[in-house]
């Protein structure tokens, strides 16, 4: 007997190649944007968590998710928000985590848990973040944001190179 | 050109309104610096934080539209408004000044706002709890942006820290406005849609009392002027923001990307 795999599981495997078009190394899947495939009697319910609410992708984002269901002729779907939970950087998976570093992106450390989060004032170099080419944690904090919302700018003081980190919130 | 719409005077509508607008309006200052930050950095950091606020503001703006009866969607709420309409408090629609000023705006708006989404995470409104648990790390993220600015040009040159005194002077006459109650916080209140908006004042105060003794500026004294944005009641910068803002919608009505 062969298992046939069902639609959900089918959408899972087809959301696992739709990229993030501001994080092309990692899929929306490894990023935790997917919270759920629902199997409707009407069509595939694909809830997603958008990242940050300014993101510019959210809109691109849920129509790459739509033709990849299309593609994988997987029939009818919708795509809904889902705000809560809000989405966390605790989320993105080992594998992504892994992609992120490969890409030459710090991936983001655990988060602070919820609470009380005095204002830190202190100088640049105060949360090192290891540098993802040469591991050293010899670094600084170049910029609060990099070339996208979810990124800060750091730079590596022992191989000198610059690169991004994807901040834990 | 295309006819305004008209906003129903609900007082829980306006709660809403005034949060969405502060969100909106401060976005499109900042938006303002696109091009023309001080380093790029900093144009690059500016932009960002005015999408989030942006990105807020569309959360808030959608809901303020289901609420209000009238099936408006953000775009009809965010563009076709008239002034009287709009509720921010007017420190959020001063121009943007120097980067000094805009620094310090940054970290009063951003402290406030974040004091405002923990109390948010309770609200009656499932919707806006949703949006305030999203928008609340965004703000401490922005807050802190805003100190270290705060700290570093209060605390630097001569230059800078001058400019950063002269910025606080006339930024600090618009703070009462962000803490004064009137019936509409009444009604939120007594709803349980969220705090009367003067119960951020203890906080706010310790908060931005720490960043500015870290920063070496004095905190200005107690002011007597009252700005009334939030009324509806604007100062003479608002028409002109909101020209350059509603001329598309307005010029193209329904036009999109």
């Amino acid at each position: 007997m062969v298992a046939v795999a069902s639609r959900a599981e089918s959408a899972w495997a087809a959301l696992n190649d739709v990229l993030d078009p501001e994080v092309p190394a990692l899929s929306v899947v490894d990023l935790g944007l997917v919270r759920e495939v629902i199997e409707h009697d009407d069509g595939l319910e694909i809830v997603l968590t958008p990242t940050y609410s300014g993101c510019p992708a959210t809109e691109v984002i849920e129509q790459s998710v739509l033709d990849a269901i299309d593609a994988a002729g997987l029939g009818p779907a919708r795509v809904t928000l889902r705000r809560a939970p809000a989405w966390s950087s605790d989320w993105i998976s080992a594998e992504g985590r892994r992609k992120l570093l490969d890409y030459g992106i710090a991936p983001p450390g655990p988060v602070a848990a919820d609470g009380a989060m005095p204002i830190r004032i202190v100088g640049r170099r105060a949360a090192a973040v290891p540098c993802p080419r040469c591991g050293s944690e010899h670094t600084e904090r170049l910029s609060a944001f990099g070339s996208t919302a979810c990124k800060s700018l750091h730079r590596c003081l022992d191989c000198r190179e610059p690169f991004e980190h994807f901040k834990p919130i | 050109m295309i006819s305004s719409i008209k906003i129903p005077a609900a007082p829980e509508l306006s709660y809403l309104l005034r949060l969405a607008d502060t969100c909106l309006i401060s976005g499109q200052r900042l938006g303002e610096w696109c091009g023309h930050g001080p380093i790029l950095e900093e144009d690059i950091a500016l932009s960002n934080l005015a999408l989030d606020l942006i990105g807020q503001s569309r959360a808030l703006l959608t809901l303020a539209g289901e609420r209000s009866g009238q099936g408006y969607d953000e775009d009809q709420l965010a563009f076709l408004r008239d002034e009287v309409d709009y509720r921010n408090p007017t420190l959020a629609e001063l121009p943007r000044g120097d980067f000094a000023f805009t620094v310090l705006r940054n970290l009063m708006l951003s402290t406030w706002l974040k004091l405002m989404w923990e109390r948010l995470r309770d609200s009656s409104d499932a919707e806006l709890t949703a949006i305030a648990g999203k928008a609340l790390k965004e703000a401490r993220y922005h807050q802190q942006h805003a100190a270290d600015w705060a700290v570093r040009l209060g605390d630097g040159t001569e230059e800078s820290h001058r400019r950063c005194e002269t910025a606080l002077a006339t930024l600090w006459l618009y703070t009462p406005e962000l803490f004064e109650d009137d019936s509409v916080d009444a009604a939120a209140t007594a709803a349980g849609l969220g705090p009367a908006w003067s119960q951020l004042q203890e906080p706010w105060l310790a908060e931005i009392g720490e960043v500015l003794g870290e920063a070496k500026l004095a905190v200005p004294p107690a002011p007597t002027f009252r700005s009334t944005g939030k009324r509806g009641l604007h100062s003479e910068h608002m028409g002109y923001l909101l020209a350059e803002m509603q001329y598309l919608q307005r010029a193209y009505p329904g036009g999109a990307w």
